[in-house]
This record gives structure tokens, C-alpha cells and sequence, in this order.
């Protein structure tokens, strides 16, 4: 075994346990934590496979931004000293099978698939390459997607802002 | 670009890694031991570094305030803070009954690695630092935002109110303020045209961003100070840890050595942060030249590109010393409108403005 399987083993373990962690714990505030670590774990995978611009939204988006959202969110709405409260057992054993089942038929596809090497030459991963595909206008370009997502964005921020905005009393 | 012979540690760092070379033959067992090599001289470094911003920090305030400092234990009071540590390892390392053990023990942990792992891209000296990635700029601040995380764990861990009041303070802060910091940093990702650091530091090869690119930098420049100065929780932005009110914030209930990790990681940020303003604004390791002083810059060269970066570092480190004793600490609804009405608009026209300026090739 070499060093790289041993890297690659140590991350994955870390990832899928903390995400096991997560479902299981019986503190919401653990629950969040652990999903902070499996996500790390992924953005360490994407290290290990040297796309750091990818590791690095990972962190940025994920870890930064919607972990540090649901701790506060935790912290504003529920009580977050207690210990919640057990799921009831159908509960528990129908959201254990979906979650096996979503498993087997990722497996099976992956198993399924065969995976046929590109014809093109491959593009390396720097974050000038991915700035250029993403706003180019050209065939294969995501110049569409990229403006329709920043306009999603640019919705929902002006809806946060309609139902943040204080009414001034009338006079 | 002519880049000025200097003398640099690399040299150094090629001498131990041939000598290395010549005793371990497989290539794992090299790679493993340099890395153990260079992760503990890291941590000892940052340590002295530690001991010495602590002393500086209690000289400057004296200073600052026309008293003496600690003047007693050893020569000039350089002991004291030797003291200090004893005292702090001798410590009881309480943990409070009704805690969540796990995870309050965990906290200081995470806060201390974060800020250990950013200082990997930083350049010390020529062509001499840890990890020359190609995000370098993304990667310091995509890692410094997991330092939050650690202290909301540690305010919320501690099961008192006056840590999770400081935790939610301090974590509103630091996301706010990221953003400028962010903005600013990006200003010059605009103009160098490269995320990585070592590229930034070359980049100024012919002169300082702060020089080469005329006012919306200098702004760039004050805004990174000001909102970094607010996102490591240094007075006048320590809210989050206000004595008076709050007891201490989301470090109340710590003591002992796990309190200690809390301040070393104080420390290593602002070190971290004038390390990335000195990098970015001021040029990194690069000397000070003069347009047409042939013989000045070439006695500038003589002075080794660590003591230019360190000598930048400080001076940054100096100024955010200078500010703990000159402003009163903000409320926290004037905390936030500082950042969302003023240093924020602010910095987003700046960008724009610097776009404009990248793509005239107004700069020098």
C-alpha cells in the first residue's frame, strides 16, 4: 500500500464516519459539527486529487458559509443543551432503508458504468481555465447558467432583504 | 523584470534537503521527514514568535500609556512572559461539570490548527515557503473561516450564556468582516493577475502595490487593516471578548493551557494577517527601491529579504497594537454598520474602480 492509498483511506474513513456521526448523534449542535467534518473530509479528497481551487470553494462555500448558517440558526431556534428526543422506530428503519437503497443504486451505476477516456486533451484544473470555461460564450461554454444562477442569487437576496426590511410606522 | 540577488534562507532549505537526500534513500521516508522537520520548526517558530508578540504587545500599551511594562523579571521584563506560560502550564486545565466535554475540549484545538495551517502559503523570504499553492489568496481565506467554527463550539460547549452571547458575537463579526477583507484582497488578485502568493510577491518586483497602484489601493490597503483588525477580535473590535460585560466572552470558562491556546491562536492570526497585508500591499519579501537610485536599491539588497518581510510584518503588527490604544471599542450595533454601510459599499466601488484602472492599465 502506498503512502496515496493510505492518504485516500484515512480521508474517506474520516468523511463517511463523521457523516454517520452526524445522522446519529443526539445533540443537534454535534450533528452540525460532525457535518462540518465529513464536509472538510471532501474538501480534503478534492486536495488529494489536486483540484485546490475546487478543495478551496469547498471550504469557502460550504464550511465558511452554510455550516457557520446552521450553527446560528441552531443557536437562534432550537434548544440547543437538550438532547433531542428519540425518533420513533418506523421512522428510523424506513430512513435507514431509503439511505441503503440511495447507496446500492449509486453503487450499482458506478459498477455499471464504464467509463470511456476523453478524445479531448485534458484541461488542467487552474483557476484561469475554470474562469475562462465559465464565462465563455462559446459551444461547451456555462456562460447561461452561470448568469441564471446569479440571478437566482440576486432574487433571493432581494426577498431576504423584502422580509428583513423594517416598515416605518405611519404617521 | 529584474529580480535583485538577495540573500535568501532558501539556500539553507537546499543544503538540508541535499544533505537529507544523501542519508534517506526512499523517497516516502525523505518527504515524511522533511515534513516533520519543517511542521516542528514551524510550531517552534510560531511559539517564539508568540513570546515575543506577547512582550511587545505589553512594551507598546506601556508606551502607549507613558508607563513602565513589566520591568522586573529578567532583563527589561523580557522574562515576564516566560513567567506567564509557567504559570498557565501549571494550571488546572478545568473542565466545567455540565459542559459538553467532547467538544469544549475540542474547540481550542481547531482554532489553533486553523490558524497554524494558514501560515503554509506565506513567503518568509525569497523563494522560501511551505506550500507554494496556485490558490494561495483563496486558500487563506477559504482556511481562515474555519476559525469561527471553533469559537462558536467553545462559546456554545461551555454551557454558560455570557460564552455563547460572546460566540455569537464575535461569529456575526468575523463572517461580516470577512467580506471586506475578501474585497480587498481580491483588488490586488485584480491587478497581479494571480491568486498565488509567491506570484503577488513577484509581481512587485518594480515597486509595491501600494505605490504602483495610486489611491483605490491605499483605501484597499486601510480597509484589509481595519476589517482584519476586526476579524482576529483585536480591540476596538473585541466585543466579542469584552472583559466588562461579558466576563471574557466565549473563552470565560477556559483555563490553563487550553486558555493559552486561545491566545497563542490570537497571536498567530495577527501575525498571519500583517504577514498577508505586508505580502499583498507592501510587497513581501521584495526591498525597497527608489526609480533611478542605482546605488541605494543596491545597498537595499544587501539587507536579506527575512528581515524585509519581517520588518514589514511588524510595522503592520505595530500599527493594529497602535489602534487597541487609541480607539474605544465600538458597540455592536455600530460594529456592524461599520462594516455594512460604510466598509462595504466602500470597498465594492473600490473593486470597480480597480477593475477599471487593471484594465486601462492606468497603474504603473
Amino acid at each position: 500500500m502506498s503512502a496515496s492509498t493510505i492518504v485516500f483511506y484515512i480521508l474517506a474513513v474520516g468523511t463517511i464516519g463523521s457523516a454517520l456521526l452526524a445522522v446519529t448523534a443526539n445533540k443537534i449542535f454535534r450533528s452540525a459539527v460532525y457535518l462540518l467534518f465529513s464536509l472538510i473530509g471532501i474538501a480534503g479528497i478534492y486536495f488529494y486529487l489536486n483540484f485546490e481551487f475546487i478543495a478551496a470553494v469547498q471550504i469557502v462555500v460550504y464550511v465558511g458559509g452554510i455550516v457557520v448558517l446552521i450553527i446560528f440558526s441552531i443557536f437562534l431556534t432550537h434548544e440547543s443543551g437538550k438532547d433531542m428526543e428519540k425518533p420513533n422506530t418506523m421512522r428510523v428503519i424506513f430512513s435507514a432503508l431509503s439511505a441503503l437503497f440511495a447507496c446500492l443504486f449509486t453503487l450499482f451505476f458506478i459498477r455499471e458504468q464504464t467509463f470511456i477516456k476523453t478524445l479531448n486533451a485534458s484541461v488542467e484544473p487552474t483557476v484561469k481555465n475554470i474562469g475562462r470555461q465559465m464565462l465563455s460564450t462559446t459551444e461547451h461554454g456555462f456562460i447561461l447558467p452561470f448568469e441564471v444562477v446569479s440571478m437566482l442569487l440576486l432574487a433571493a437576496m432581494i426577498g431576504c432583504i423584502v422580509i428583513a426590511i423594517k416598515s416605518r410606522p405611519a404617521a | 523584470m529584474n529580480i535583485p540577488l538577495l540573500y535568501s534562507l532558501s539556500g539553507l532549505a537546499r543544503t538540508i534537503h541535499i544533505w537529507l537526500a544523501g542519508l534517506i534513500s526512499n523517497e516516502m521516508l525523505l518527504l515524511t521527514t522533511e515534513m516533520v522537520i519543517m511542521g516542528i520548526s514551524l510550531i517552534a517558530f510560531l511559539v517564539l514568535l508568540c513570546f515575543f508578540l506577547g512582550y511587545m504587545e505589553r512594551r507598546v500599551a506601556a508606551f502607549m500609556e507613558i508607563r513602565l511594562g513589566p520591568n522586573r523579571v529578567g532583563p527589561k521584563g523580557t522574562l515576564q512572559i516566560v513567567a506567564d506560560t509557567v504559570k498557565l502550564l501549571l494550571k488546572e486545565g478545568l473542565t466545567p461539570d455540565l459542559s459538553d466535554k467532547f467538544l469544549f475540549n475540542l474547540a481550542p484545538l481547531i482554532v489553533v490548527i486553523t490558524s497554524m495551517l494558514v501560515i503554509a502559503p506565506i513567503a518568509f523570504a525569497k523563494d522560501f515557503q511551505l506550500w507554494d499553492i496556485n490558490i494561495g489568496v483563496l486558500y487563506v481565506s477559504s482556511v481562515s473561516s474555519i476559525a469561527v467554527i471553533g469559537i462558536l463550539m467553545a462559546g456554545w460547549a461551555s454551557n454558560n450564556k455570557y460564552s455563547l452571547l460572546g460566540a455569537m458575537r464575535s461569529g456575526a463579526q468575523i463572517v461580516s468582516y470577512e467580506l471586506s477583507v475578501g474585497l480587498s484582497l481580491i483588488s490586488i488578485v485584480i491587478l497581479s493577475g494571480s491568486l498565488s502568493l509567491s506570484d503577488i510577491v513577484y509581481s512587485q518586483s518594480n515597486g509595491w502595490w501600494i505605490f504602483k497602484g495610486h489611491i483605490p489601493i491605499i483605501i484597499s490597503f486601510v480597509i484589509f487593516v481595519v476589517a482584519s483588525t476586526a476579524e482576529i477580535n483585536r480591540a476596538p473590535f473585541d466585543m466579542a471578548e469584552a472583559d466588562q460585560e461579558l466576563t471574557g466572552g466565549f473563552n470565560t470558562e477556559y483555563a490553563g493551557m487550553k486558555f493559552a491556546m486561545f491566545l497563542l491562536s490570537e497571536y498567530i492570526n495577527l501575525f498571519v494577517v500583517s504577514a498577508i497585508a505586508a505580502t499583498i500591499f507592501l510587497g513581501g519579501w521584495m526591498p525597497f527601491h527608489i526609480g533611478g537610485w542605482e546605488s541605494f536599491n543596491h545597498i537595499m539588497d544587501y539587507i536579506p529579504s527575512f528581515f524585509w518581510f519581517m520588518g514589514k510584518t511588524f510595522f503592520i503588527i505595530f500599527i493594529i497594537m497602535w489602534f487597541r490604544w487609541t480607539f474605544p471599542r465600538l458597540r455592536v450595533d455600530q460594529l456592524l454598520s461599520l462594516e455594512w454601510k460604510y466598509l462595504l459599499p466602500i470597498s465594492m466601488v473600490n473593486t470597480i474602480l480597480i477593475t477599471v484602472m487593471a484594465i486601462m492599465g492606468w497603474h504603473f
